[in-house]
């Protein structure tokens, strides 16, 4: 019994010495942290920066979103808002007159709402990524904008339109 | 006039101020490489950005905590809340005036001189006692009772495995101690009594709250022990007394079986201050190794393996003297 | 102005209530809702006699975020971010039980990859789970490295799914149907490199925590919890499998694939907290051994039905929904009413049930045991207040 719990004491200082190891190990070993900001971490893809608008392919100031307001009703947050203006009218006039030429027809179809603005209040946003999955045209994607900073609530609510079209103003330079 | 001032006095004066400033440099020195050997341990930089490697990161703590505002709890007993840290840093002060740095670098040599620094180095539990108990706080009395218990437990194993190097030199003047050993590492006492070397560095640990026997300031379990309450520069006393506790226990176990000053090539202070920042290391290594030990569990150590084993090594030495 | 009031030491409603004892020796303490070692705002109300615990009461609800209210007034795929919320530390495994149970009550057809993926992705999550639980509950003991080695091994794993799910602690990977991106190779190389590693690090963690002598002192025959005791509090997950049953969702109620993967349920039947820590410890292996094994039988196909749901509307009728997460057996209620919002969803935590037993278990134990017993609960006090 005694000589069982010598062999268990000592084995039980052996271990303490093995831990010295281990530590004395990583202490020589090389750093894993990354000196943000004087270095960034390797790879930032895939991860959700807050949400932007895509550019359409024929004109990279519009955006492709067509004002259904999928977006604004999937939110968990509701932090998107937008306003567009209203083509619905024209489309029911261009109908009524429809039979007369058939001309009018392809003009219906490329009266699409004009987006006025489209405002995202990044302060309720959970990354969720619901309103980029289920735009029926795509115009959303995740941006790279990640290391934000700002003094109040009013800098993270963003104004993607105005966003989007200086991203394009800039890749146009 | 400097006839009327006798030269003892003089010597003390600035053998204090060299104290002083010896303390106040060692705890900035300690602070960085304990929080830079802590950030190396676990693979990351440590302080990095004040100075160039971090090295001004302690003068910045300093500042920190000198501006702080000083105030007493409410129902804080105001004398013995402010009392506490300047009891527990005052005796530092004074070891320092016993010890040896080199062969002609002691400020006083004293023929009690390792009574001096025991006896001194025992107040820091009163200290802790009334700052646990001032700060009007279940958390800190909880940690100051802890506290006590430990301290007194873990001195009686200590004086015992001082004893056999104090019957082997036959004096407790630290000079003499550390002048007896050779220069080589196998003439120190070490050699001669490596059971007492160990069993004095744990008590060491145990004395300076150091973990793994860091209950009283357990910052996991009571939020930070006995103080708690404390902030700002009161809170820097504790700091700067704990570091200066830490350095007398190492100066102490290298004179006693390092051999002090002594060296292989060429004595003096270099060697000491080698020796006493190897053992500073090593007790920062030990820290950011191990968890705690449970309160009742070192109790138990105490109790059940350093003493007898203390006391059996006195035996032992006592007979091998006798033959 | 009543200045009685201000200096009115006698405390809350909860402190008040817990007052009243038999004894005039022993000291009230607080162990507050701030409080370094309780994982999370758990306030914990003690009754000490010198260093020993005579009662002791949590008080929950410092973070109760009424999770199930919020199930009643959103739509199903708005609440899919919720759960993991709840539990962020194992956060997929939340999302599966809501997901579940909703495609149980449509009878929605998962395609074998997304199965696969599923099983993959939760037990990758399992892992970094159980890593942080080791991290905190030595930093709670007093040591403070290990922490720091179990964040990188952590941050790799966060990086390996930050790919693919775009979040790296509270993801919302999960569909009706499916999963919402699928897999690349990139992604299959990086987890086997991953899984590799881990198992050569487990070498390093044994060596450094499990064997030293200071942690098993503090670890072993601390908090004995037998097993009837377990029965009667409904614990499940570690606690229950520490106690000596092997009882694991997996295999009671299967869900999922997991019937296809050869695996252990670690079981240790010494009751104590060193049980708890071998079981988690066996479990960060046995995990390791799932997802070698499902991505070797890596299917092709879908990774979402195509026909899934984007707002389901479930008919009418309630369903159970359980999977087995790092702290337990995750349950979820869901009754429906045939609208897009569920009538009811009600959660089970497994934490909730865990803590349950800690009234009992930390009489006559000391403070420092209390510490270590709460730290072996594996406690996330979010998914207890939910």
């Amino acid at each position: 019994m005694i000589v069982q719990k010598f062999r268990d004491t000592l084995m039980g200082l052996w271990s303490l010495l093995v831990g010295l190891k281990v530590t004395a190990v990583n202490f020589a070993s090389p750093e894993v942290t990354v000196h943000y900001p004087r270095q960034v971490v390797p790879s930032l893809e895939g991860y959700r920066g807050h949400i932007e608008l895509v550019p359409s392919s024929d004109n990279p100031q519009k955006s492709r979103c067509i004002a259904c307001n999928t977006c604004v009703r999937t939110c968990p947050g509701a932090c998107i808002s937008l306003t567009a203006s209203k083509p619905k009218k024209k489309e029911a006039e261009s109908k009524d007159s429809a039979g007369s030429e058939s001309g009018e027809k392809p003009k219906a179809k490329k009266e699409k709402p004009e987006l006025e603005s489209f405002v995202l209040d990044f302060n309720y946003c959970c990354l969720c990524g619901l309103c980029v999955q289920n735009c029926p045209t795509d115009a959303l994607g995740f941006s790279n904008d990640v290391y934000l900073a700002g003094t109040g609530r009013q800098d993270f609510v963003f104004d993607l339109l105005a966003r989007l079209q200086s991203q394009s103003a800039k890749t146009e330079q | 006039m400097m006839d009327a001032i006798p030269t003892p006095v003089i010597v003390i004066s600035v053998g204090l101020a060299a104290t002083l400033a010896f303390i106040g440099l060692n705890a900035l020195v300690l602070v960085y490489l304990e929080r830079k050997v802590a950030g190396f341990i676990q693979r990351r930089p440590g302080p990095y950005e004040v100075g160039p490697q971090g090295i001004l990161q302690p003068v910045a703590d300093a500042l920190k905590l000198v501006g702080k505002q000083l105030f007493t709890p409410r129902g804080a007993d105001g004398i013995l809340y402010w009392l506490a840290p300047m009891i527990s840093i005052a005796p530092t002060l004074v070891c320092f005036l016993v010890i040896p740095f080199g062969p002609h670098l002691q400020i006083i040599n004293s023929n009690v001189g390792l009574i001096l620094i025991l006896a001194f180095t025992g107040v820091n539990v009163l200290a802790l006692c009334i700052a646990g108990w001032s700060s009007q706080n279940k958390f800190a009395l909880l940690g100051a009772a802890r506290d006590i218990s430990q301290s007194v437990a873990y001195e009686i194993p200590l004086l015992l495995s001082v004893l056999p190097i104090i019957f082997i030199t036959g004096s407790f003047n630290l000079f003499d101690i550390a002048s007896r050993q050779g220069a080589w590492p196998w003439q120190w006492y070490v050699t001669y009594q490596p059971v007492a070397f160990v069993i004095f560095f744990i008590c060491a640990l145990a004395e300076t709250n150091r973990n793994p026997f860091d209950l009283p300031e357990a910052e996991s379990e009571l939020t930070a022990g006995f103080h708690t309450e404390y902030s700002g520069m009161g809170f820097g006393m504790f700091f700067l007394a704990e570091y200066a506790y830490m350095v007398i226990a190492s100066c102490v176990t290298a004179i006693l079986f390092l051999g002090g000053f002594q060296g292989p090539v060429a004595s003096g202070w270099w060697w000491f201050l080698a020796k006493v920042y190897i053992l500073l290391l090593i007790i920062i290594w030990i820290r950011w190794t191990y968890p705690r030990v449970r309160f009742d569990q070192l109790l138990n150590i105490c109790w059940k393996w350093l003493i007898p084993l203390a006391v059996l090594n006195l035996l032992v030495t006592l007979l091998v003297i006798a033959l | 102005m009543n200045l009685d009031l201000r200096l009115d030491t006698s405390g809350d409603f909860y402190a008040q209530k817990f007052q009243p004892t038999k004894r005039d020796d022993t000291l009230i303490l607080n162990m507050g809702p701030q409080h370094p070692s309780t994982h999370g705002v758990l306030r914990i109300l003690l009754e000490i006699d010198g260093e020993y615990i005579v009662r002791a009461d949590p008080v929950l609800g410092y973070i109760h975020r009424m999770h199930e209210k919020m199930a009643e007034i959103m739509t199903y795929p708005q609440y899919l971010p919720n759960p993991s919320r709840t539990d962020y530390l194992h956060a997929l495994a939340w999302g599966w039980a809501h997901v579940g149970a909703v495609e149980r009550l449509m009878d929605i057809e998962v395609p074998e990859r997304a199965e696969y993926i599923r099983v993959i992705t939760c037990e990758l999550n399992r892992i970094s789970s159980h890593l942080l639980w080791w991290g905190a509950y030595l930093l709670d003991l007093g040591a403070f490295t290990p922490i720091m080695y179990a964040f990188d091994d952590r941050e790799r794993i966060q990086d390996i799914l930050q790919r693919i799910t775009g979040s790296r602690l509270t993801y919302c990977y999960y569909r009706f149907g499916g999963v919402s991106h699928d897999i690349d190779q990139r992604f299959i190389e990086e987890t086997k490199t991953q899984c590799a590693r881990m198992k050569d690090r487990a070498k390093m963690f044994k060596d450094l925590v499990t064997d030293n002598f200071i942690l098993r002192k503090r670890v072993e025959e601390i908090g004995e919890i037998p097993l009837d005791t377990c029965r009667k509090y409904g614990a499940t997950g570690p606690v229950l499998r520490g106690s000596g049953l092997a009882y694991d969702t997996r295999r009671a109620e299967p869900y999922s694939v997991y019937d296809r993967f050869d695996y252990k349920i670690p079981t240790h039947d010494t009751c104590d907290a060193m049980g708890r820590y071998l079981v988690r410890m066996d479990e960060i292996q046995e995990s390791i051994q799932i997802i070698e094994q499902a991505l070797d039988s890596l299917p092709e196909g879908n990774f979402i039905h195509p026909k899934a749901p984007k707002r389901p509307k479930p008919p009418a009728g309630d369903v159970y929904f359980a999977v087995e997460g790092g702290r337990g057996k995750i349950g979820m209620h869901l009754v429906s009413d045939g609208g897009n919002k569920p009538y009811r969803l009600k959660l089970r935590a497994p934490g909730f049930s865990n803590l349950s037993l800690f009234s009992e278990i930390a009489q006559g134990t000391l403070i420092a045991d209390a510490v270590s017993i709460l730290g072996s609960l594996d406690l996330v006090i979010p998914e207890i207040d939910r």
